[in-house]
């Protein structure tokens, strides 16, 4: 296979007799030239950010799930909006054992003749509380981390992706259970224990997803660009990759922020989560379990309010997805 | 692939010796004298605290400990819990039910993942796949203790189509039930890996090139889509074995199966540090025996791994 | 001798056409509705014959092309017209039929030889399957014969290898074994060269010509570069925003285009550009196709001193391979040359010649392994870190990829305006005056301040980030394939925007790029990059005139269109 430096035009071939081929002009009024290159100046200017949000406007799924968790995060902030019973000050009364609806109480009683209504708005505020401060956790530490990690690369990633390894290699609940059966932990946990454990072996996720965003980004010509303008490579991280990284890591913290409602809720109903003094679905998803067969109704509802609230922000991460992906814009 | 492999391998001792050090650290390195805190609320029974001990060399450096420990899992000399038995003989009796449980819960999610996902990224749009998809998340979105409880009460107590509990034989008839709860949430996210993985490959030039080539569509699908997009699928699979065994615990606590994590339970319950350690480490052992599977099962199904060293 | 070709014409003449597109309609479904990509085409290909179908990105012309193997993507649909097959409407085909027809009467070789291969399976086994879909012999014989045909070596065992074992060009080749395995008399070939280096392009062009030849096949090229297509087809369809405007004869339409598209095309053209400078050199007349300033004149004397100087340039790493071990990779070898003030300067190469590492050296983001950069009298290896930064304000790069060189979370105020505040360069007000006065520099209207890169085009986003280079008002300005992503039309205004901003700042170019007949255009002097090392420098009339090295000869020879006849100048109306 040597290059043929003598082909000529086909048309010189002259193997080929001549076809008279017609030479065709299209009517020039009617296939208009336009200006090469023109700016489109019609539409209003639209950041990346703005044309998400216009996308996301449309979506029943972000729709729905936005007004669920405005309402979730209403009742965990004013509980007594929502119910005129407070459950922490009015004792629950055994007469009303596993007692079924009555006027002012519409969902019926618990075994130990609590209010389940009163009990599943004020559990509310626990585990929304748990989830949001567990984010923002894992979303500092984790996102520290995996932006160091992809930035920097090198030695630095190294060490660092092992140690994630070595995280990943104990899953969330697995983990979180060998800490709290420990007598330290045991003995005087609270809100806090709780949301610091989980913190200790949530960040692996969010520092995978961070470091494989930031690396995605950090190679585009826009960051040499702007290395080359003389942006320091800190400020490089901060002005051009850090911002460019955001979606993927927004959306998973907002599926985390419900994965970590379910791992309060699971732990608290292993019995090994928030103590029982604290109000919490999961704690009375555990009290109701007993009666089960005999008066399911206890366990239903808190298991509802959990899984709608879990639902929304799994479903609002989807959305956020749908929106934010460039890749799945592009279809 | 000689040597993708024994890179995969030795990646994975760093990973599985800082676990268990992690473990073993947090167990008994915190503050406080950890056989008298292991006990927990319950008296200290001198003769039981002894032999703990002994058997975690508690009169020796920190190091030396740890690799006393690692050596003692290695052989199976795993020590006792607080009701004498050998906790290795308890791990040869609950670890084949779990295994059983885990691997059911995968044949479920895997057979019933990838077909609906394959028939939902083919009709991409149309009213199957908007169904799927909205149905999916709102099982991903249940908390798995609650889609336990749920389908126990429905189908094992009211409509008497299961078991609502394990007997102690654990027959794969009685895991049924627990299987599909146990295997529901990885289920859903089959389907979606797949759902997504056939609609990239669908968009992929070498589909358009092997429907240019005069291929039917079947062969299309069949050849160049479904086995491409199992790829990722059966990655997951591989790695979802070994995080089913580990999160079986609130399955097993629900339906009385009496499997690894049923033990796990009753051991943090009580507050048996030791049994939870032992168990813990299997379990993170498992995990890293599953990741390599999932590097073997990568390398075989996808050629360009298999020559980057 | 005249009566033999009458009785030929008679003959062709009472032919049926293979392929008749006529009065086509193709709309696509999308968010915005139901869009038009293509309208009133229409298109005749004889048997044997091949037809060309030249367009910018958009023009429709890969479109028309998908509807006639029935592969328009999911959403897109015939709105109107016929596509006549041997005499067959097929516009709307059941999909049985199409499946009968695709391979063994028409076939298809697709652009991207990366992307249109499945990874995971053997190429051999691609072809076997294309073989048997089509009812003929699938051996491992008829395999080999049919990858050897294309021009694959040692075929046998190179079957039983994966896609990402062969090179970009011999994956084409196995895309052609497939596209003619079954011998189809039409075959579709979406430029199909187009993704790799021009002296393999050319080859595997020569070939496929040599087999349809062969074979009788008619071929429908779609290609965007007109030079290329005059040169391999016997007609050629011009399209322009999803519709036909002109088509004819290839030397015909070359020579005297008459509408005003195609006469734009064949006056921006590289390639034929470069070859009408080159046949204008040879008469010895003046064209306007030079966009390259002539040295005296622009430049005072004073400031022609050598602003930069790269002296025997190295830079090797370390590829790690395996557990631990690391082979060296010498990317830039002992590679010298100079640059003159106010002058263009193009550094040419294929894909792994090591040009790009060069820029990014000269840039100070890469450091040297041995060698020396010397700015404006000073190493560059030797500046402190504010040294550096006054460095960064004199010397500013254009990247190729116009997606990729804005950050999309920047408006063009901010992108523009970076360079300033990042040196602490005036304040709030005057930097937006300065922003303005450089949007129209670059042509760009002030409103465009507001907006963000993603409602740019890729031309406007080149503008952008020339207006972002000029910011510091530098002295050396480094091309990195600054316009090779771009559309013909477009890449011809941001040429000459570039080569008017050179006269009037007394810019320095260093100009990477792949394509030689860019370099004509714009370039100085050249410098011929091949695996790391320079090997040929020279004047740009010196090195396109008498080529010292076969490599440069190849390369030259390698340009579309340079064996086509074409007057110096064309005349346009």
């Amino acid at each position: 296979m040597t290059p043929d430096n003598t082909t000529t035009a086909r048309h010189a071939d002259s193997r080929r007799p001549a076809r008279r081929t017609e030479h065709f002009v299209a009517d020039v009024s009617e296939t208009p030239l336009q200006v090469t290159d023109r700016v489109k100046d019609e539409a209003a200017p639209l950041s990346l950010w703005g044309e998400a949000w216009k996308n996301l406007r449309k979506q029943p799924l972000f729709i729905i799930s936005a007004l669920l968790i405005l309402v979730v995060v209403a009742v965990s902030l004013f509980p007594g909006l929502f119910s005129p019973i407070d459950p922490t000050s009015e004792a629950c009364q055994l007469a009303n054992s596993d007692a079924g609806p009555a006027a002012g109480h519409p969902l019926g009683f618990t075994q130990q003749g609590c209010d389940v209504y009163a009990r599943v708005i004020f559990g509310t505020r626990s585990s929304v509380t748990v989830g949001l401060l567990t984010t923002i956790g894992v979303l500092l530490i984790g996102g520290i981390m995996g932006a160091v990690a992809g930035y920097y690369g090198g030695w630095i990633d190294s060490v660092l992706a092992r140690i994630n390894d070595i995280f990943f290699a104990l899953p969330l609940i697995l983990g979180a259970i060998v800490l709290m059966q420990l007598p330290m932990f045991r003995t005087n946990k609270t809100v806090w224990t709780l949301v610091l454990i989980l913190i200790v072996f949530g960040w692996p996720q969010i520092a995978r997803i961070t470091r494989g965003a930031v690396i995605e980004v950090r190679n585009a010509d826009f960051v040499t660009a702007a290395r080359s303008l003389g942006v320091s490579k800190f400020g490089a991280l901060m002005r051009h990759v850090l911002p460019n990284s955001l979606a993927p890591i927004i959306v998973v913290a907002t599926i985390s922020l419900g994965t970590f409602i379910v791992a309060e809720s699971t732990l608290s109903f292993l019995g090994i989560g928030l103590p029982p003094s604290v109000m919490s679905w999961g704690n009375d998803i555990q009290a109701a379990q007993a009666s089960l067969r005999s008066n399911p109704m206890p366990l239903l509802y808190p298991a509802i309010a959990l899984s709608i609230t879990v639902l929304s922000f799994i479903m609002l991460g989807d959305a956020l997805r749908d929106a934010l992906d460039p890749k799945a814009r592009k279809r | 692939m000689s040597t993708y492999i024994l890179k995969r391998f030795l990646q994975l001792i760093p990973v599985f010796l800082g676990a268990t050090l992690l473990v073993y650290f947090l167990v008994f390195s915190l503050p406080g004298d950890p056989i008298v805190a292991l006990f927990g609320d319950k008296p200290v029974n001198e003769a039981v605290a002894a032999k703990l001990r002994a058997q975690y060399h508690l009169d020796q450096p920190f190091w030396m400990q740890y690799l006393l420990y690692l050596k003692s899992i290695f052989t199976f000399d795993l020590g006792q819990d607080f009701s004498g038995r050998p906790i290795a003989a308890v791990l040869g009796e609950v670890f084949p039910v779990t295994a059983r449980l885990a691997i059911m819960a995968l044949i479920f999610e895997a057979v019933f993942g990838i077909v609906f996902g394959l028939i939902a990224g083919l009709r991409k749009g149309k009213f199957f796949d908007a169904t799927v998809l909205v149905a999916s998340l709102v099982v991903i979105g249940i908390p798995i203790f609650v889609l336990g409880f749920l389908l126990q009460f429905t189908i094992g107590v009211q409509l008497g189509w299961a078991k609502p509990t394990v007997s102690s034989a654990a027959t794969v008839q009685d895991l049924i039930l627990p299987a599909i709860v146990l295997g529901l949430g990885s289920f859903a996210y089959v389907l979606r890996l797949t759902r997504t993985s056939v609609i990239e490959n669908m968009n992929a030039d070498y589909v358009r090139t092997a429907t240019a080539k005069g291929l039917s569509r079947f062969q299309v699908v069949r050849v160049h889509i479904l086995r491409n997009s199992l790829i990722p699928v059966i990655t997951f699979l591989g790695a979802d074995l070994g995080a089913l065994m580990g999160g079986a615990i609130v399955t097993e606590g629900i339906f009385n199966v009496p499997g690894v994590g049923n033990r796990l339970y009753r051991a943090v319950l009580s507050g048996e540090g030791p049994t939870v350690v032992s168990i813990v480490t299997v379990l993170v052992l498992i995990y890293c025996l599953s990741n390599l599977l999932v590097d073997l099962l990568y390398g075989w199904l996808d050629p360009r791994i298999r020559y980057d060293s | 001798m005249s009566a033999s070709v009458d009785f030929q014409e008679a003959e062709y003449a009472t032919e049926r056409p293979l392929l008749e597109i006529r009065n086509l309609a193709i709309g696509f479904t999308t968010s915005n509705g139901e869009v038009n990509a293509v309208r009133n085409a229409h298109l005749t290909v004889m048997p044997g014959e091949t037809v060309a179908i030249v367009g910018e990105s958009g023009s429709g012309k890969s479109t028309t092309a998908l509807a006639a193997i029935g592969l328009l993507p999911g959403n897109g649909r015939v709105a109107a017209g016929q596509i006549l097959f041997d005499g067959e409407d097929i516009s709307n085909a059941s999909e049985k039929r199409m499946i009968e027809l695709r391979g063994n009467s028409i076939g298809m070789v697709p652009q991207d030889p990366m992307s249109n291969l499945n990874p995971v399976w053997k190429i051999g086994d691609q072809v076997r399957e294309t073989l048997k879909a089509n009812g003929l012999p699938s051996g491992p014989d008829d395999v080999a014969k049919v990858l050897s045909q294309a021009g694959l070596p040692d075929a046998g065992s190179r079957a039983k290898q994966y896609p990402h074992e062969f090179s970009g060009g011999m994956r084409q080749r196995a895309l052609i074994a497939i596209g003619l395995a079954c011998q189809p008399r039409l075959l579709i070939a979406d430029e199909p060269t187009s993704a790799l280096d021009v002296t393999v392009q050319r080859q595997i062009l020569d070939h496929l010509d040599k087999m349809t030849t062969e074979l009788g096949t008619a071929v429908l090229l779609i290609t965007h570069d007109l030079g290329l297509a005059a040169e391999r087809a016997d007609q050629v369809v011009v399209m322009y925003r999803g519709q036909v405007v002109e088509s004819g004869p290839s030397l015909e339409l070359l020579q005297n285009p008459q509408h005003p598209y195609t006469q734009r095309l064949v006056a921006s053209a590289p390639s034929l550009a470069s070859r009408r400078i080159q046949a204008a050199k040879e008469l010895g007349v003046e064209t306007d196709d030079m966009l390259a300033p002539s040295e005296t004149g622009v430049v005072e004397p004073s400031k022609t001193d050598e602003v930069l100087q790269i002296q025997n340039l190295r830079k090797v790493f370390k590829l790690r391979s395996g557990l631990g071990k690391s082979t060296d990779f010498t990317a830039v070898d002992d590679v010298s040359f100079s640059v003159k003030r106010g002058t263009t300067t193009a550094i040419v190469g294929e894909s792994g010649s090591g040009k790009s590492t060069v820029a990014q050296m000269v840039l100070n983001l890469l450091a040297p392994t041995s060698g020396k950069i010397i700015f404006d009298g000073v190493d560059t290896s030797t500046l402190n870190s504010k040294d550096l930064f006054a460095f960064r304000r004199r010397v500013q790069p254009i990247f190729q990829d116009p997606y990729g060189s804005l950050d999309p979370m920047y408006n063009i105020f901010r992108t523009i305006e970076e360079p300033l505040r990042t040196h602490k360069i005036g304040d709030k007000a005057s930097r937006e005056k300065k922003v303005r006065e450089l949007l129209d520099q670059v042509a760009l209207p002030q409103s465009t301040m507001q907006r963000y890169p993603n409602e740019l085009s890729g031309g406007q986003r080149q503008r952008v980030a020339i207006a972002r280079a000029l910011a510091l008002d530098p002295e050396v300005i480094i091309c990195d394939e600054a316009v090779s992503a771009l559309d013909v039309l477009v890449q011809a205004q941001v040429l000459n925007l570039l080569a008017e901003l050179q006269s009037r700042l007394v810019l320095t170019y260093l100009f990477i790029t792949h394509d030689l007949a860019v370099v004509r255009q714009i370039a100085d002097h050249v410098c011929v990059m091949e695996k790391g090392k320079l090997v040929e420098t020279g004047s740009t009339d010196d090195v396109f005139e008498s080529p010292q090295q076969d490599y440069t000869r190849a390369l030259l020879n390698a340009i579309p269109g340079a064996g086509l006849m074409l007057p110096p100048e064309v005349e346009v109306a």
